[in-house]
C-alpha cells in the first residue's frame, strides 16, 4: 500500500494536512510563541536603528536645536516653523527641483534606460564581449564612492581633465558650467550596473517564442518591445524603478564632485540637509527637511507599489 | 502558389555544428508535409529556417515563386505555431488572434471582426474575452492556430504541435488538425519526432538525421519500403526486425534457416555478399507448429499490447551467438514464453539492406494493403 504524505508547505487548495504531534495553526508548526521568539532579535534592531532615530528626528524637527550655542544646550519646541520655513524657503524649493532632475534624468532615463538598453542589446549573446561588458559596468558599481567621485573629478578637471583631453576643449569647465549635467551623468554611468543586472534577468524570462511570434507577424523592435517584452517585465521595471528613483533621491554622492556648487546649482536636498544641518549648524531645520524628505519618499513608493498593485489584479 | 522549394540548404551554427548539410527539398502548394527525426537531427532548425528565424549559412529558400532566402520573417508570409503556443498572456484571445492584422495596421473594427470570424470557424467564440491563461491546453492550441490562420498566410509552419497535450487530447487534435489543413489547403510544415504523428498526419514525410534527409516518401512508402536501416529503425511503432544475413546464390542465409532472396531483388545481390535482411512485425506471421521458410527461434518475452501482443523470440545469428527477432500476433494467439516459435514473412513484404541502404528492384512488387491499427499506434 502506498502512503500519501504531503508536507505542511505542500498544502493545495487550502486543505490543510493533519499534523498530528504538533497542534500550531502555522505551517511551520513553531506557534506564536516560539515564532514571536524568532522575531524579537530584529524587531529590537530595527527599534534602536530605525525606529528611535527616526522618532527623534521628528522631535527635533519641531525644536529649534542647533549644533552649537544657546539652542544647543536649551533647545525650545517651536511648533511647526521649521516646516513652514522651510515651504517657503526659495533655496529648498530649488533644491527639490534639482533633486526631480537629477532622479530623473540620472536614474529613471539614465540608469533604467541605459540599463535596459544594454541588457537588451546584450540579450541573446554569450562569451567574451558580453563578460568584458558586465565586468566593466560592475565594476562602476562596487568601487567606493569616493573613489569614483576622485576618478570623475580628474576626468572633468578643467585643466588637466581626461575628457577635455579627449574632445580637444582645453579649458572647458564642465563641473562649473554644467554641474548639473555632469552629477546626472556620473549618477548615470555609476548606478546603470544594478538596473542592466535586474533587466538582464527579466528578459531572460520573456519566452523566446512569443518574440518570434511577434517577429513572425512582422513587428520592429519597437513593437516587440511593447506587445511582448514590457508587458512581461512589467513587475520588474517598476520594481527597478521605485528602488533606483528611491536610492538616487537620497543620494549624497553628488557633494564629493561638486559640494553642490557653483552658487547652488547642483545642491540636492541630500547635500542640502547636509549643509543646512551640519555646516550651518541647524540641526533642528535640517531634522524637518529629513522629514519632509522621507515624506516624499513615502508617496514616490506608494505611486510605484500602486501600479504594482493594479498590475497584479489585471 | 505556395510550393517551398529548398536548395543546398546549409546551416552552421556559430559554434561549428552543422545542423542542415546540402539540403534539397520541394514541398508541392497545399501538402501536408513532415520533417520527422530524433531530437538534434536538424528539424527545428530546418522549420526555423524556412520561417526566418534562423538565416541560411548557404543555399537558397524560395516560396511560392518568391526566393526568400534573406527576407526577415515577417516578410515571408508565413505563420508559425510553437510549441508553447506562445499566446500573449496580458491580451484577451481576441486580441491574441487579431495580433498580426494589428501589426499590418487593420483597423480595429476589421480585425476584431477577422478575428470573432476565425475564432467561429475554430469553435472559440465563447472564448473571446478570455486570457490565454484561463484557456486548457487544446483551446490554447486553437487560439494558435487561429492566430496563425487570422492573416491568410502562404505556408503554415508548425512545430511540435501535438506535444504539448496529454495523450487523449493528442488524438483529437491530430483528427482536428488534419482536417482544418485539408480543409484550409494551405501547405503545411509540421516538425515532429514521433513518428506516428507523422504517418497519421502527413502526405509526405522527410525522415532526418544529423543534417541531411535520410529519405522522402509518403507514409505508405516511408513505412513500407525505409530507404535505409536508420528509417526501418526510427519509423513504426516497433522497430523493424534487421537480421544480418548472407547471400547463397537464390538464397539467403539469415538466423540458421535458409530464406529465399525475395523477388524483386532476385540478381542484384552477390554470391557470398554480406546483408541485412529486414521485416516489420507487423509483416510476420507466427505459426506453433513448424512451417516451411520461417525463422524459428524460442520466445522469450510477449507484451500485450491490446488487440495483439509483440512476441521477442530469440533465433541464432550466426557464429555470435543469437538476436531477436519481433513478431506481433493476434490477440488470443500468443504463445507462453519458453515454446519454440515459427515465423514467416508475408510475400513481397521483405527488404534487402546493403551498407545500410535498400536494395532496390526494378519495380516495387505490387503490394495488399496494409493491415490497419498498427502502425499508427504510438
Amino acid at each position: 500500500m502506498v502512503r500519501v504524505t504531503s508536507r505542511p508547505d505542500e498544502t493545495v487548495g487550502g486543505a490543510r494536512p493533519a499534523t498530528g504531534a504538533s497542534p500550531a495553526p502555522d505551517a511551520a508548526g513553531l506557534g506564536r510563541a516560539r515564532a514571536a521568539g524568532f522575531l524579537v532579535p530584529s524587531m529590537v534592531l530595527i527599534l534602536l536603528f530605525l525606529v528611535v532615530p527616526a522618532a527623534w528626528t521628528i522631535y527635533l524637527g519641531v525644536t529649534n536645536y542647533r549644533l552649537t550655542g544657546l539652542a544647543a544646550a536649551h533647545p525650545e519646541v517651536v511648533g511647526l516653523d521649521n516646516y513652514t520655513k522651510a515651504l517657503t524657503d526659495e533655496r529648498f524649493r530649488t533644491s527639490l527641483l534639482l533633486t526631480l532632475q537629477f532622479v530623473l534624468g540620472s536614474a529613471v532615463l539614465g540608469q533604467a534606460g541605459l540599463g535596459f538598453a544594454i541588457a537588451f542589446a546584450l540579450r541573446d549573446r554569450r562569451g567574451p564581449l558580453r563578460r568584458v561588458v558586465e565586468a566593466f559596468i560592475l565594476l562602476s558599481w562596487i568601487l567606493p564612492s569616493s573613489v569614483v567621485a576622485f576618478l570623475w573629478i580628474a576626468l572633468l578637471d578643467r585643466d588637466a581633465g581626461t575628457l577635455n583631453a579627449l574632445l580637444g576643449t582645453p579649458g572647458m569647465a564642465w563641473l562649473l558650467d554644467h554641474p548639473m549635467l555632469s552629477i546626472i551623468v556620473f549618477n548615470t554611468w555609476r548606478g546603470t550596473a544594478f538596473s542592466m543586472m535586474l533587466y538582464a534577468a527579466a528578459l531572460e524570462n520573456v519566452p523566446r517564442s512569443h518574440l518570434e511570434t511577434a517577429r513572425l507577424a512582422g513587428a520592429s523592435t519597437w513593437q516587440q518591445l511593447r506587445d511582448v517584452v514590457f508587458p512581461r517585465i512589467r513587475g520588474h521595471v517598476l520594481t527597478n524603478l521605485l528602488l533606483i528613483s528611491l536610492w538616487t533621491f537620497n543620494d549624497f554622492t553628488p557633494f564629493l564632485i561638486t559640494a553642490g556648487g557653483p552658487e547652488q546649482r547642483s545642491e540636492i536636498l541630500a547635500v542640502y540637509v547636509y549643509k543646512v544641518a551640519l555646516s550651518g549648524g541647524e540641526l533642528g531645520f535640517g531634522a524637518a527637511i529629513s522629514f519632509i524628505m522621507l515624506l516624499i519618499n513615502l508617496v514616490i513608493a506608494l505611486i510605484y507599489l500602486r501600479m504594482l498593485g493594479r498590475r497584479e489584479r489585471a | 502558389m505556395s510550393a517551398i522549394t529548398l536548395r543546398e540548404l546549409t546551416k552552421v551554427y556559430p559554434n561549428g555544428v552543422r545542423a542542415l548539410d546540402a539540403l534539397d527539398l520541394e514541398i508541392a502548394d497545399g501538402e501536408f508535409f513532415a520533417l520527422l527525426g530524433p531530437s538534434g537531427c536538424g528539424k527545428t532548425t530546418l522549420l526555423r529556417t524556412i520561417a526566418g528565424l534562423e538565416l541560411a549559412s548557404a543555399g537558397s529558400v524560395r516560396i511560392g515563386d518568391r526566393a526568400v532566402t534573406n527576407l526577415p520573417p515577417g516578410q515571408r508570409d508565413v505563420a508559425m505555431v510553437f510549441q508553447d503556443y506562445a499566446l500573449f498572456p496580458h491580451m484577451t484571445v481576441r486580441d491574441n488572434i487579431a495580433y498580426p492584422l494589428r501589426i499590418k495596421k487593420v483597423g480595429r473594427a476589421a480585425r476584431h471582426d477577422k478575428a470573432a470570424g476565425t475564432a467561429e470557424e475554430l469553435g472559440l467564440s465563447a472564448l473571446l474575452d478570455r486570457r490565454p491563461g484561463q484557456l486548457s491546453g487544446g483551446q490554447q492550441q486553437r487560439v494558435a492556430l487561429a492566430r496563425a490562420m487570422a492573416c491568410h498566410p502562404q505556408v503554415f509552419l508548425l512545430d511540435e504541435p501535438l506535444s504539448n497535450l496529454d495523450a487523449r487530447l493528442r488524438l483529437e487534435a491530430r483528427t482536428f488538425l488534419k482536417r482544418l489543413q485539408r480543409e484550409l489547403g494551405v501547405t503545411t510544415v509540421f516538425v515532429t519526432h514521433d513518428q506516428a504523428e507523422a504517418l497519421a498526419l502527413a502526405d509526405r514525410i522527410a525522415v532526418m538525421e544529423g543534417g541531411r534527409i535520410r529519405q522522402v516518401g509518403t507514409p505508405t512508402e516511408v513505412f513500407r519500403r525505409p530507404a535505409n536501416t536508420f528509417v526501418a529503425g526510427f519509423i513504426g511503432s516497433t522497430p523493424m526486425n534487421l537480421v544480418p544475413a548472407r547471400v547463397h546464390g537464390d538464397e539467403l542465409a539469415v538466423a540458421g534457416v535458409r530464406l529465399p532472396v525475395p523477388e524483386d531483388v532476385r540478381g542484384r545481390l552477390t554470391d557470398g555478399e554480406q546483408v541485412v535482411y529486414g521485416v516489420r512485425p507487423e509483416y510476420l506471421d507466427h505459426s506453433p507448429e513448424p512451417v516451411p521458410d520461417a525463422l524459428t527461434g524460442q520466445v522469450v518475452v510477449v507484451e500485450n499490447l491490446g488487440s495483439f501482443s509483440l512476441v521477442s523470440l530469440d533465433v541464432p545469428a550466426g557464429d555470435d551467438g543469437a538476436t531477436s527477432v519481433q513478431v506481433v500476433v493476434p490477440e488470443g494467439r500468443e504463445p507462453a514464453p519458453g515454446d519454440t516459435g515459427w515465423v514467416v514473412p508475408r510475400p513481397g513484404r521483405t527488404l534487402v539492406y546493403r551498407d545500410g541502404e535498400l536494395v532496390t528492384g526494378a519495380a516495387a512488387p505490387p503490394v495488399p494493403a496494409p493491415r490497419t491499427g498498427v502502425a499508427a499506434d504510438a
